[in-house]
């Protein structure tokens, strides 16, 4: 038995829909941070599902592509989030308001 | 022929040594350079011009492309020097006279701060003047006639701590700006009919395409005149030449009368053939020039500044020039030019050595009996004086006689009686000046008991100043003939003018009656100030109205003041405050409080909450995302 696409797609919508709601709800950096990988994640899913049911690399090959960004961007944000600790002594993101108005 | 640049190169880079490294250089080098370059233009001169004897009189006349400047369609000026024998008499006074007061005001200048900077401008001056007579087109005169001005005004402000001379300097920049005006407008005007501003061109065009005693031809030669009014202070523009004063004596003597204030006379003697083609402008010409030399004598009668008296000999003088201008008699003026030149400069820097000698006495009533303490300013200032007067043989006897005899000889009987009442004033007040300094008791604080005469430096110029100031007038003798007048003649006949040669006796007699005015005027002098010295007091109490008229100089600083400088000022602070402060500054200010408003109420969408911001996002990308998937 198959799983069809849209049981990969489901769960995919599902994942990235609760990084979304994780970024928008949460206030540790670190947890946003986390639901931005989960997000990026679903994407990876959805990718790698379309190209099994497609025949074709170009998904795979994107995937790659992501995980690289991914991994760049995680290696950049962590360092930000440190540094921020380092001078405010805390990540909460309510708190990091020195650009508002 | 040589090169005609090296002549003014020198100045220029004596300008640039000293502009640049002058107060590295130390003061003798300043000096060296400054004098040397100076030395060298002068030896340059002295080479062209010889050179320029040796040619037959009839192709004295060397024209040399420098450089090309601007070149626009149909319109050309160059960098071209010219060199005739009109030149050739300026450049060798500007860089003869221009050296010897160089020289002078190395002792006169001694342990000033601004050494060098003095130098610089020196320099400056006399590398634009050479620049100002070579100039074969209107449009380089223009440029080193506004360069010229540009270095009175700073050596005129050279002590610029001093208010007194910085405004001084501000007044002689802004008068000559009216003139300078004017004077663009008749180069403009020139171009407009004649297509070119090169002399040779113009000129030659102009009898052909200019209609004589026309308008047009009026307009441009008065607009020009307004120019040289200004810059040879003639009135109405005079105003700024007394004030000038302020400025070191040596510059006085350098800019303010031998050589910058004699730009506009040489300006109308070069535009001769343009001048003689309007008798209304050649008419007003002798006429201000004539009024201006009985105006400014009159005044120098009653002040009691030495300097002053001196300044206003140097306008009444220059009004003899453009009386001689005026009444064609154009060699005659340039001949007035250069003895001038080599007088006034003596008179200046003679009243320098006194000032020099006084540790900075200006003031007439408090000299006296200077002769035993400073013998050689003494004689020599008498010298000057005489020259000045119009006493035979001196310099100024040859060349003042012949404007007169040029005037009435030519039939303008007006001016001529102008210029003979002029001479009478020159006596009068030269020899009062040089009484009131020279001679009698002293009427110092101290008795002259601390004047001393000058050092070397600058009693050695004064002497060969001097030395010209007799012989200087020879070259023009027999009257009419001289050599000077074989030599610069040429020129002007060329230009159409209408010489006059009468006989030898007319002209006689009528030197023998300017002498005997100037004379008069000499012994009235020494009659009111050596033998009745109570006599001034007296006359003074007799006619109080015009001996304040006199000594307020006709209140003409009072009434320019009113009619130009105070509508003028008021004009500008409503123009600040009614027009520049509430709408220039207005309408840009409303513009940034407009901005500012504006931005206020919208920087409240930065909350500085992340959550906000990823709601945005989302509540963005499902909108994109449902427009693109449900509504195309």
């Amino acid at each position: 038995m198959t799983v069809p696409l849209s049981a990969y797609l489901l769960l995919s919508a599902y994942l990235f829909v609760l990084g979304v709601i994780g970024v928008a709800t949460r206030r540790n950096a670190l947890i946003i941070f986390m639901s931005i990988e989960l997000m990026l994640n679903a994407v990876n899913l959805t990718f790698v599902a379309f190209s099994r049911f497609l025949q074709s690399m170009d998904g795979q090959i994107f995937v790659f592509f992501v995980m690289a960004v991914a991994t760049a961007e995680a290696a950049v944000g962590l360092a930000i989030i440190l540094a921020i600790y380092r001078n405010r002594e805390t990540v909460d993101v309510a708190e990091l308001n020195l650009l508002k108005w | 022929m040589t090169d005609l640049w090296l002549i003014p190169l020198w100045p220029l880079l004596g300008f640039l040594l000293n502009g640049f490294f002058g107060r590295r250089l130390g003061t003798s080098a300043v000096v060296k350079i400054a004098c040397g370059s100076v030395a060298l233009s002068l030896l340059a001169s002295i080479k062209v011009v010889w050179e320029l004897l040796g040619r037959p009189p009839g192709a004295r006349r060397v024209e040399q492309l420098v450089a090309p400047w601007i070149g626009v369609g149909d319109f050309r000026a160059d960098w071209g020097l010219l060199l005739d024998p009109l030149s050739a008499v300026m450049i060798l006074v500007v860089s003869g006279v221009g050296f010897l007061i160089h020289v002078y005001a190395v002792g006169y200048m001694h342990g000033d701060r601004d050494f060098p900077r003095f130098f610089t401008y020196l320099n400056l001056f006399t590398f634009s003047m050479l620049m100002l007579v070579l100039a074969n087109n209107y449009l380089l005169l223009y440029v080193f006639w506004e360069a010229v001005g540009l270095c009175s005004y700073l050596l005129i402000g050279f002590w610029f701590e001093r208010p007194a001379a910085a405004e001084a300097g501000k007044k002689a920049f802004i008068v000559n700006r009216v003139g300078d005006f004017g004077f663009g407008l008749g180069v403009m005007l020139l171009w407009t009919a004649l297509g070119t501003v090169q002399y040779a061109d113009a000129f030659a065009a102009a009898p052909a395409r200019l209609a004589a005693g026309g308008g047009l031809v009026t307009a441009i030669t008065l607009l020009l005149f307004l120019g040289a009014t200004g810059k040879s202070a003639q009135i109405p523009l005079y105003v700024w030449l007394p004030d000038a004063m302020e400025g070191p004596t040596p510059v006085s003597a350098l800019i303010h009368a031998a050589t910058m204030v004699t730009a506009g006379v040489y300006m109308v003697a070069r535009s001769a053939p343009l001048f003689n083609l309007a008798p209304v402008s050649m008419a007003t010409v002798a006429w201000v020039g004539g009024l201006t030399a009985v105006f400014a004598a009159s005044i120098a009668l009653v002040q009691t500044d030495i300097k002053r008296v001196v300044a206003y000999s140097t306008i009444s003088q220059l009004g003899y020039m453009f009386l001689g201008c005026g009444v064609g008699a154009y060699a005659a003026a340039i001949f007035h030019l250069m003895t001038h030149a080599f007088f006034k400069a003596l008179l200046f820097l003679g009243a320098g050595s006194v000032i020099h000698g006084l540790s900075g006495e200006q003031d007439l009533r408090k000299m006296g009996g200077l002769r035993r303490h400073m013998p050689v300013t003494a004689w020599t200032f008498l010298v000057a004086a005489l020259a000045n007067a119009g006493i035979v043989p001196l310099a100024g006897f040859w060349s003042k006689d012949e404007i007169l005899y040029g005037a009435f000889a030519g039939g303008h009987f007006g001016v001529w009686v102008l210029g003979i009442g002029g001479a009478f004033l020159t006596g009068f007040y030269m020899l009062r000046c040089y009484w009131l300094a020279f001679e009698g008791p002293s009427r110092a604080a101290d008795h002259g008991q601390h004047a001393h005469e000058s050092p070397l430096m600058m009693t050695v110029p004064l002497a060969i100043l001097a030395f010209f100031a007799i012989v200087a007038g020879f070259v023009g003798v027999p009257p009419e003939h001289g050599v000077y007048h074989r030599f610069v003649e040429p020129v002007f006949a060329a230009a159409g003018g209408t010489a006059v040669h009468e006989a030898l006796l007319g002209e006689t007699s009528m030197a023998i009656l300017s002498l005997i005015v100037a004379a008069a005027g000499v012994l009235t002098a020494i009659r009111f100030y050596a033998w009745r010295p109570e006599l001034p007091d007296r006359w003074a109490a007799k006619y109080p109205a015009a001996y304040r008229w006199l000594l307020h100089k006709y209140y003409v600083d009072e009434l320019y003041d009113a009619l130009f400088v105070e509508p003028i000022r008021r004009l500008a602070v409503w123009c600040w405050r009614g027009f520049d402060e509430p709408i220039v500054d207005g309408s840009v200010n409303g513009v940034g409080a407009l901005v500012r408003a504006g931005s206020s109420m919208l920087r409240y969408l930065q909350t500085g909450y992340v959550m906000s911001y990823v709601l945005s996002f989302v509540v963005g990308v499902v909108a994109i995302v449902g427009y693109l998937a449900f509504w195309r």
